[in-house]
């Protein structure tokens, strides 16, 4: 035990004093702020302003068209031909033209441009023309706008779980679904990450013919568990380090630059609020802030009904669980082949369950308590994605327990498994290892 | 006489290739014991399985009269043939880790670790990557945690491989003085004339089985093909007639200062001492020593059952020699 545990600690210090984890441990949290905060800045320090000529021959709907999103219009009371030599001169960047026949025959309005068209702009301008012409036609059919308006109707269903305690909880299954998948990819991302660090680190050792060395020091068995174990120390200190550095990274921002990430609700009532003196305006706007309000509280409130402290835990033991039951497999495949090239074909039947229980995730998303969701939640090799999918939607404590038995269970089986392919393998060099050959090592008694 | 380790009838089976078959063999305390054969013999399989990697489907293992057991894993040393280092590991870094696996506690590595460095000047070198470092360096490296932990049992297998003349004997003077202070050695290789110039027992392994053991004088006294050079002077005389009785003559050259150099072949029953009896009063006898066969033939003989064809015929440098001078002069 004294001796898994040297080992363990090499494996490691090696890993965590490299060049390469220490950069990998930096970038990943900066990659992943740069996800967050970019887009926020993007769309704060947006591009340049772009102008549309509008060149309006109904004299109908110029005046609707409002400057927004960084799209400008000017009204161009002139023939459309003057306006596109204007164009080519680059007085602006595009000509808008709506002809008389354009009401009747929306599809003879033309947009021109020297450059490729501003999609932002064509949308906008789109929706403008779309809103205009549908009440113009509304009011030449004697239907009352107002009348209209007031028959939408906007439905969205608030779903309620009934506890078992009696208490309602107000159930949101799209964040579920978000917060679900994202852990299964995770755990799918981890294990593969580090099951492969421990296949090169058993290959390594058995190219550089050390492990004979090691072994007649060490039974293959403290070897294989020093290094699975040493790496599944790594995996979680690099995880912390990112949640960490994650955080601190987005809070730090935020911090530095309130005005770019406003996100409290409440601040923005009073900052719109009191800029604008008209009442009517002000109501208008505050009703609005109310709607966006609540809905962002809907989410605030989604994220609180998702119970974290669980899911942190349940990560953490499907990922060591799911972890240690591919790896072992890992090591067996390191110890079989002599080169990265020959791994490919016993690669196949590690990499099969865990693809299949990524493309099977969605449908568990879809049903995360049907019979399909609950049997791959409950065997060993699909379990720690499929039950990481599962555990936001609410599962059962007992579903959960005989699910982590199995997986204890399961790995217990697969490094018996993998410990006899392994200590025979590490000794067998310059030989191409077939299936045949590994079933033969299964049944040797060392 | 007492035994560093004892095998007994032991036999291993890898699925359908049999490793062993009965193979008994005793180590003596405080010698060289030199373990041969051809490759694919079996040694390396004895060899695994004296160091516990791997274990026997049959047959007993003694470690100094005890039944082997996984305590005695920190009193056995072991090179193996296919031996490295992780490359991207400091030396002193690595020297130590390994050390530490042997149950050499930290602070002692650190002292012992330091000695032997200091002795194969490699100190410099202790915050190095192993691979910035030259095969035979990396050799050293891997002789001194072999030793480090003054094992009782040291096993080296073709040790000498990937070394310079000079390291071989810098690396065979060392391996004398573990025998010195009493450390009892597995030596097992395919190079003959250090099995002669090292080892005091031997055991030969072919296909599986063990086909000759016992000390290395011995074995090559019985492997005697009871040939024996002479330098004699009978200025007058036929050499083939004076040795007709007792001995077939095979070579004879003269030198320029008079002296001949015979080799012969003494007749069935006659004994080296009768043929000395007989030429001492017909000539003057300079120098006179049996040729034994080397190893190289012996094993080479014992395997393949027939003396290699090319016969080395000059004079073996690690054959004893036995100066006799005439009594008359």
């Amino acid at each position: 035990m004294n001796k898994t545990f040297t080992i363990l600690k090499r494996e490691y210090l090696s890993r965590v004093k490299k060049k390469s984890f220490i950069v990998m441990t930096i970038l990943g949290p900066i990659l992943m702020a740069a996800l967050l905060v970019v887009p926020v800045f993007i769309a704060q320090v947006s591009d340049s302003v772009y102008e549309v000529a509008i060149v309006d021959d109904t004299q109908l709907f110029y005046t609707e068209f409002a400057d927004a999103n960084n799209v400008e219009f000017i009204d161009l009371n002139v023939d459309i031909d003057l306006a596109i030599e204007l164009l080519k001169e680059e007085k602006f960047d595009a000509i808008l033209h709506i002809p008389t026949t354009a009401f009747h025959a929306p599809s003879t309005l033309r947009l021109f441009s020297q450059k490729a068209i501003n999609m932002n702009a064509k949308l906008y301008i789109e929706s403008i023309l779309k809103n205009e012409f549908e009440s113009m036609k509304m009011a030449t059919a004697g239907i009352d706008a107002e009348v209209l308006r007031a028959t939408e109707t906007k439905i969205s269903i608030q779903a309620i779980r009934l506890l078992r305690d009696g208490h309602e909880q107000t159930d949101y299954p799209e964040v579920s679904m978000a917060v679900g998948i994202f852990s299964g990819i995770l755990i799918y991302f981890f294990v593969f990450l580090f099951g492969s660090q421990v296949m090169r680190g058993v290959m390594e050792e058995k190219t550089s013919r050390i492990v004979e060395i090691i072994v007649s020091s060490v039974k293959p068995f403290q070897l294989m568990m020093g290094k699975i174990l040493g790496i599944a120390l790594v995996g979680l200190t690099q995880f912390s380090i990112w949640i960490i550095l994650t955080f601190a990274i987005v809070s730090g921002v935020s911090i530095a630059m309130p005005e770019t990430f406003r996100f409290t609700p409440q601040e923005q009532i009073y900052v719109t609020g009191s800029q604008s003196l008209n009442p009517a305006e002000l109501q208008a706007r505050m009703q609005e802030v109310q709607q966006h309000n609540t809905a962002a509280g809907q989410v605030m409130e989604s994220l609180n009904a998702i119970n974290f402290t669980v899911m942190i835990f349940s990560f953490i033991f499907y990922f060591l669980g799911g972890y240690l039951l591919y790896a072992a497999l890992f090591a067996a495949v390191g110890a079989a082949v002599d080169n990265e090239a020959d791994t490919q074909q016993f690669m196949l039947p590690i990499t099969i369950p865990m693809i299949f229980s990524i493309v099977m995730a969605q449908m568990v998303m879809n049903n995360p308590f049907g019979p399909v969701a609950y049997w791959l939640s409950i065997i060993p090799f699909t379990s720690p994605i499929i039950m990481m999918v599962r555990i936001p939607f609410g599962v059962p404590t007992s579903d959960i327990i005989i699910s982590a038995v199995l997986l204890i269970a399961g790995f217990l089986a697969t490094t018996w498994i993998a410990a006899r392919i392994y200590r025979t393998g590490i000794l067998m060099y310059g030989k191409k290892i077939s299936y045949k050959e590994i079933w033969n090592w299964l049944r040797y008694n060392r | 006489m007492q035994y560093i380790f004892q095998a007994e009838e032991v036999s291993k089976k890898y699925d359908k290739h049999q490793a062993l078959t009965n193979v008994s063999i005793e180590v003596p305390q405080s010698g060289i014991f030199g373990l041969l054969g051809p490759n694919g013999a079996g040694k390396t399989t004895l060899i695994r399985i004296i160091n516990q990697i791997i274990a026997p489907d049959r047959g007993n293992l003694l470690f100094n009269g005890q039944k082997l057991n996984p305590g005695h894993i920190k009193e056995i040393g072991y090179l193996p043939e296919e031996r490295g280092l992780y490359k991207k590991m400091k030396v002193g870094e690595q020297a130590m880790y390994l050390a530490r696996l042997k149950d050499v506690k930290h602070s002692d590595a650190k002292v012992l670790l330091r000695q032997w460095f200091e002795k194969f000047d490699l100190m410099p070198w202790w915050d190095k990557k192993v691979e910035e470092l030259s095969k035979g360096m990396q050799q050293k490296v891997q002789f001194i945690v072999t030793v480090l932990h003054r094992p009782r049992l040291l096993i080296f297998d073709e040790p000498f491989s990937g070394f310079d003349p000079i390291n071989i004997n810098l690396l065979k003077d060392e391996i004398l003085n573990l025998k010195n202070q009493g450390t009892s050695i597995i030596f097992s290789t395919h190079n003959m004339s250090s099995v002669e110039e090292l080892c005091d027992h031997i055991a030969l392994i072919n296909k599986s089985e063990k086909i000759l053991d016992g000390k290395v004088e011995d074995i090559r006294k019985s492997h005697s093909s009871q040939i024996f050079s002479l330098s004699i002077n009978n200025q007058n005389g036929e050499t083939a007639k004076l040795f007709e009785p007792v001995a077939e003559l095979l070579e004879e050259k003269t030198r320029k200062d008079g002296l001949k150099d015979i080799r012969v072949k003494l007749r069935e029953k006659v004994s080296a001492n009768d043929l000395i009896r007989h030429i001492l009063p017909y000539a003057d006898l300079h120098s006179f020593h049996e040729e034994l066969p080397t190893m190289n033939d012996v094993f080479i003989k014992t395997v393949t059952g027939k003396y290699p064809q090319e016969r080395n015929t000059t004079l073996n440098q690690h054959t004893l020699t036995d100066q006799v001078n005439n009594s008359n002069s």
